[in-house]
């Protein structure tokens, strides 16, 4: 149990390491990110139940470890989700924001470069994510939508397994700052 | 206030993004207007993106497309080839099952036709050797073949069974070298021996310089090699030139310009007629008499032992005109009958004037 505690808690050495990036990754990657949501659906509708859009501003938002760069992350993400939604612009925006703001506030405090614990991040923050989406959907626009619990968690389950493979993947862009 | 916004700069900055948002929904649902700058912004940055994907997309999907048909049409292709090879295959098998059936018929009506006893034979082999000009044929000494038999077909003389076996026969063609035929001509009644060269030309031996004989006309067999049947065709004279010796007649046998498939085996020779001169060879086409000219009265009908078909007949209507004209009653004793004198002329119906008998 000491050796699961202190794998997913931060070392020493690492905490308040920051990752940087290209700027071109914080643009390309989101974008593709998008662009994967918009365009591959049409074809496969069984991978619309990926929401690559929110891995990406987690994955950043955790990288970097600053939860203001995390939350300004997840904002332009999710603005940028909603301008091509037939959303209010700001649903997925505030929830997107809120989501990494925590996520990076949890950077702080855990090895985010864990397999399991970003399997566990994953898992938790798309949860948290949808479950915000839902709340502003019916305390805001009054929309009377549900929040299917068993496909939620499938959905999230599913999501967390490519976010493990999505982070280290993307890994590969990152310097140490 | 600065050292507020330096402790809490996180906070501030997710209240300052979430208000910030909270106000824009609100403009939204207040309004019921839309942001459309940051929508237009958005999409303008996503759909070139998209319309590249979807282009690449259409002819990645279009290329495999066309790969794929193209692979179904090489297949389809060889398919067709295949089915129709089979097909020229079958094709040529049932034309030459038809041909065949055509000559079977035709050998069938032509034995009908001929007084001769003959047993059709089908060719199933050739004579071992090069050149031999010899074909075997599926019958043999069990179904009554013999050596010496003829072998004809409706076209005219093919030659003669050398050697027979139980089951098979061996045929020595016409135009094998040591073959020969007593022949006639058809129109100027020209004798000869016709000999086989090897080739596909017959020689015929022993014509006069002085015998009249012209290219095209025919030789039917006279019989007194006796092995073939008189009155058979032979062919058609194909060069007549002056020798020393006497003419040089070179014939094309009529019943050996195609490979020979069937024959009939004259298994008992009945001397038959050489047609009268201008009549075509019989060569497989029968030809009705020309039709009475216009008022002539109809033709009597034939006399009941008119229909003479063998030299036997023959004899034996012309003894029965004698005995009549001359009161004589055969079988019975008492006058002989001349049999030297000519008998009475035959009666209008009689079918064909009868050519002297060699």
């Amino acid at each position: 149990m000491n050796r699961l505690e202190d794998s997913f808690a931060l070392g020493l050495a690492a905490r308040g390491k920051a990752a940087r990036f290209s700027p071109a990754l914080y643009i390309t990657a989101p974008l593709a990110a998008i662009l994967f949501q918009v365009y591959v659906p049409r074809f496969f509708d069984a991978l619309s139940y990926l929401e690559l859009p929110l891995l990406v501003a987690i994955y950043f938002a955790l990288m970097r470890r600053k939860p203001a760069s995390g939350a300004f992350i997840g904002c332009l993400i999710g603005l940028a989700q909603d301008a091509l939604s037939p959303h209010p612009l700001g649903m997925n925006g505030i929830s997107k924001t809120l989501s990494c703001y925590f996520a990076a506030s949890l950077s702080l405090r855990f090895d985010v470069e864990n397999p399991v614990l970003r399997f566990i991040l994953g898992f938790f923050f798309y949860l948290f994510h949808e479950f915000f989406f839902w709340s502003l959907s019916r305390g805001l626009l009054g929309r009377q939508v549900d929040f299917p619990i068993p496909q939620s968690v499938i959905s999230a389950f599913l999501n967390a397994v490519v976010a493990a493979a999505l982070f280290s993947f993307l890994d590969r862009f990152r310097r140490e700052d | 206030m600065d050292s507020f916004l330096g402790r809490y700069r996180n906070l501030s900055v997710l209240l300052l993004l979430v208000v910030g948002q909270l106000l824009l929904l609100a403009y939204q649902i207040r309004s019921s207007q839309d942001v459309p700058l940051i929508r237009i912004w958005a999409v303008a940055a996503v759909a070139p993106m998209a319309r590249g994907l979807e282009a690449a997309r259409a002819a990645a999907t279009g290329f495999f497309s066309d790969y794929f048909l193209l692979r179904d049409v090489r297949a389809e292709n060889a398919r067709l080839k295949k089915e129709l090879g089979e097909l020229r295959l079958r094709n040529h098998f049932l034309s030459a099952e038809l041909a065949s059936a055509e000559r079977a018929r035709a050998l069938e009506q032509y034995r009908a036709r001929i007084p001769s006893k003959t047993l059709p034979a089908r060719v199933i082999g050739a004579g071992a050797g090069a050149d031999t000009r010899t074909v075997f044929v599926d019958r043999g000494a069990s179904d009554g073949v013999q050596k010496g038999m003829a072998a004809i077909t409706p076209e005219g003389i093919v030659g003669k069974v050398i050697a027979a076996y139980p089951m098979a026969a061996l045929v020595q063609l016409i135009t094998a070298q040591g073959a020969a035929a007593s022949v006639v001509s058809q129109n100027s009644r020209v004798r000869g021996a016709l000999k086989g060269t090897g080739a596909a030309l017959c020689l015929v031996d022993h014509v006069q310089n002085k015998d009249p004989l012209a290219p095209g006309e025919w030789f039917f067999t006279s019989g007194h090699d006796r092995v073939f049947p008189r009155g058979l065709p032979v062919g058609q004279v194909t060069l007549v030139r002056e020798g020393r010796g006497g003419k040089e007649v070179l014939v094309e046998p009529s019943a050996l310009k195609a490979p020979v498939e069937e024959m009939l085996i004259v298994l008992d020779g009945v001397h038959g007629l050489i047609p009268p001169p201008g009549q075509p060879a019989a060569e497989g086409v029968s030809l009705l008499p020309p039709p009475p000219a216009e008022g002539a009265s109809e033709p009597a009908a034939p006399a009941p032992n008119s229909g003479a078909l063998t030299d036997a007949d023959r004899l034996a209507e012309r003894y029965r005109r004698l005995t009549e004209a001359q009161g004589v009653q055969l079988g019975v004793k008492g006058r002989i009958a001349d049999f030297t004198r000519e008998p009475p002329a035959a009666p209008a119906a009689a079918p064909k004037p009868e050519p002297p008998l060699p």
